[in-house]
């Protein structure tokens, strides 16, 4: 399926107004402003080339797949593995067998957790995690500990959000079992040294498992550069359809864990006495799988390879210096999450005015941000903040937008000052 | 959606500013009779109520309060309502703050309150408006327990 209409961004200077053309809801007045979207770490919006695909795979090839040997059946089926590759290619995965689809970045950790960690994890063993975790990378290691009766470590940070490496070190060692952490923090921006993180885990054979829910919009993913076990991410962040997602894992791990979830799909013979399992990546994809989600994913993708990530992520940078400068010019804003490896997330507090009450005046300007904990509220008990605002930046982002904030917070603080 | 059409200068009137900039009855209460805490995990309001109540009367009440300005006037003025008057008149208060929100007519007297039914035109703030009033009724319920707004945020 194609229909990818930004055919000029194959040159060298990013076009951000073109690719503003490829999303329609750019177009849409909020309150009677022009919609400035910049919450994209929450979600992001959709490519007319993944609606258009979902709306041909509904209105062309809707099926069931693996089943029937009608002709749409083989057609959905088709596009669904077809949408494997895509994904495989998009993480560098080494094969198809390492690449499963889930609901999203909590339901693979929750997976990993499940099936790897309860097999895995004693009495004694150690989890370890960090305290800029989503609460997503942090309550299923919490459950799967409970139930097996390991403990939970969690590695510090510093003031400026970025984790310290001393630490990191001395909490690594022998009753490390699995260390899990995010490539890029949802509240903070913080892009992790992961490489490093993963070489240290591995040093004392713990298995690594990375939240990748905020690095694929914004960077090159490559698995076997990381030499990860675990990876994880959601598609509606990525300019895909909610409800579907990638997990990748290492072969020979994926092989040995026991099934999560039972049901169709995921067996190859079934009867009252014996159950033989269906081989990867199937074992782990119980019951109709996420058919028109992995189809729209899959153009997601390849409209990101298209524009190019490396091209997203030099421009979301450039772009994030700009906001970052602008931000700090406005009287008694504090942002929070000053790393100096950071993406494109400015989060801060003022103090004139609650968050909260930031986000309803910037909503009426057709500000679109998040206000609130971010789902990581042990860093904002370490900030010692209640909430912030966060700005959350995507490739169709541009100075208009930030200059937009701008003028909303300057309102914010005649109203409140 | 319906917050489109209404200026923001409408839900910060002057009233509410000052309320949420100063409030009134600030800090904990030496020997509270009552107390209860209210918390907003989502958008991280919180706050704490002590109330001394002395033959079914509000004596004294005091507020700590850490949240935005609807919430943080919201607690602000029902301390001022309140205080002096009778428990059952506070009960009284609570229901009419909560039709006032509901977009109901309130059948008791709110004074400056009314001033905060602009909220109505913002649903994601009408629980940051209650949150006091919610801690209020827990706190003459006898309750210990915190009360919530919310069961999750994502
Ligand atoms: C860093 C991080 N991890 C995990 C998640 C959870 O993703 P989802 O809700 O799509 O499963 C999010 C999304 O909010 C996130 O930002």
């Amino acid at each position: 399926m194609t229909g990818i209409t930004s055919e000029n961004l194959k040159g060298t200077t990013y076009d951000v107004a073109r690719i503003r053309e490829d999303f329609p809801i750019l177009r849409r007045e909020v309150n009677g402003h022009p919609l400035v979207y910049l919450d994209n770490a929450a979600s992001a919006q959709k490519p007319q080339v993944v609606i258009d695909t979902l709306d041909e795979y509904y209105r062309e090839h809707n099926a069931n797949v693996h089943r029937g040997l009608h002709t749409l059946s083989e057609e959905a089926t088709t596009a669904y593995e077809e949408g494997r590759e895509v994904s495989r290619r998009f993480i560098n995965a080494g094969s198809l067998e390492e690449v499963i689809f889930v609901r999203g970045t909590t339901e693979g950790i929750n997976l990993v957790a499940q099936s790897y960690g309860r097999t895995h994890l004693q009495r004694g063993d150690e989890v370890l995690i960090t305290y800029m975790e989503h609460h997503s990378n942090i309550v299923p290691w919490q459950i799967v500990c409970e139930q097996t009766g390991a403990t939970l470590k969690v590695c510090p940070i510093d003031e400026h959000g970025q984790l310290v490496w001393e630490s990191f070190e001395a909490l690594v060692g022998a009753r490390t079992k699995i260390v899990a952490f995010a490539h890029i923090s949802n509240a903070l921006g913080t892009i992790n040294p992961v490489r490093r993180m993963v070489e240290k885990a591995h040093e004392v054979g713990a298995v690594t498992v990375i939240d990748g829910a905020q690095a694929a919009p914004h960077l090159r993913i490559d698995v076997q550069a990381l030499d990860c076990d675990f990876y994880t991410f959601s598609g509606h962040k990525m300019f895909a359809p909610t409800g579907v997602g990638v997990l990748y894992g290492k072969k020979h791990l994926l092989e040995a864990m026991p099934p999560w979830q039972g049901g169709g799909d995921m067996i190859k013979t079934v009867s009252f006495e014996r159950t033989v399992y269906n081989a990867l990546p199937y074992k782990f994809e119980a019951g109709t799988p996420i058919i028109a989600g992995v189809i729209g994913m899959a153009a997601a993708m390849r409209y990101l390879e298209e524009v190019g990530l490396d091209r997203i992520a030099a421009y979301e940078a450039e772009l994030l210096e700009y906001g970052t400068r602008r931000l700090q010019e406005i009287p008694g804003l504090r942002l929070i999450g000053t790393a100096s490896q950071k993406a494109g997330v400015l989060s801060f507090v003022m103090d004139v005015a609650h968050p909260h009450d930031i986000g309803t005046i910037l909503s009426h300007e057709g500000v679109a941000v998040r206000t609130g904990h971010h789902c990581a509220q042990p860093l904002m008990d370490f900030f010692q903040v209640p909430a912030t605002v966060r700005a959350s930046l995507a490739l169709y982002n541009d100075r208009d937008d930030l200059d937009a904030l701008v003028r909303g917070l300057e309102k914010v603080r005649r109203l409140f000052a | 959606m319906c917050a489109g059409t209404i200026e923001p200068r409408h839900l910060y009137r002057d009233l509410i500013l000052d309320h949420g900039r100063r409030p009134r009855n600030l800090g904990r209460l030496q020997r509270p009779s009552h107390r209860a805490e209210g918390d907003n995990p989502v958008c991280g309001d919180r706050l704490t109520l002590f109330l001394r109540l002395e033959d079914e009367v509000i004596r004294e009440i005091g507020l700590e309060v850490r949240a935005c300005a609807i919430c943080t006037a919201s607690a602000s003025m029902m301390s001022e309502l309140v205080k002096g008057g009778a428990k059952t008149e506070a009960l009284e208060c609570a229901s009419a703050f909560k039709a006032l929100m509901a977009g109901q007519e309130p059948a008791t007297h709110l004074g400056d309150l009314l001033s905060l039914s602009a909220v109505r035109q913002f649903p994601s703030r009408i629980k940051c408006a209650e949150l006091a009033w919610h801690a209020l009724e827990a706190a003459l319920a006898g309750s210990k327990s915190m009360v919530t707004t919310e069961e999750v945020g994502s």
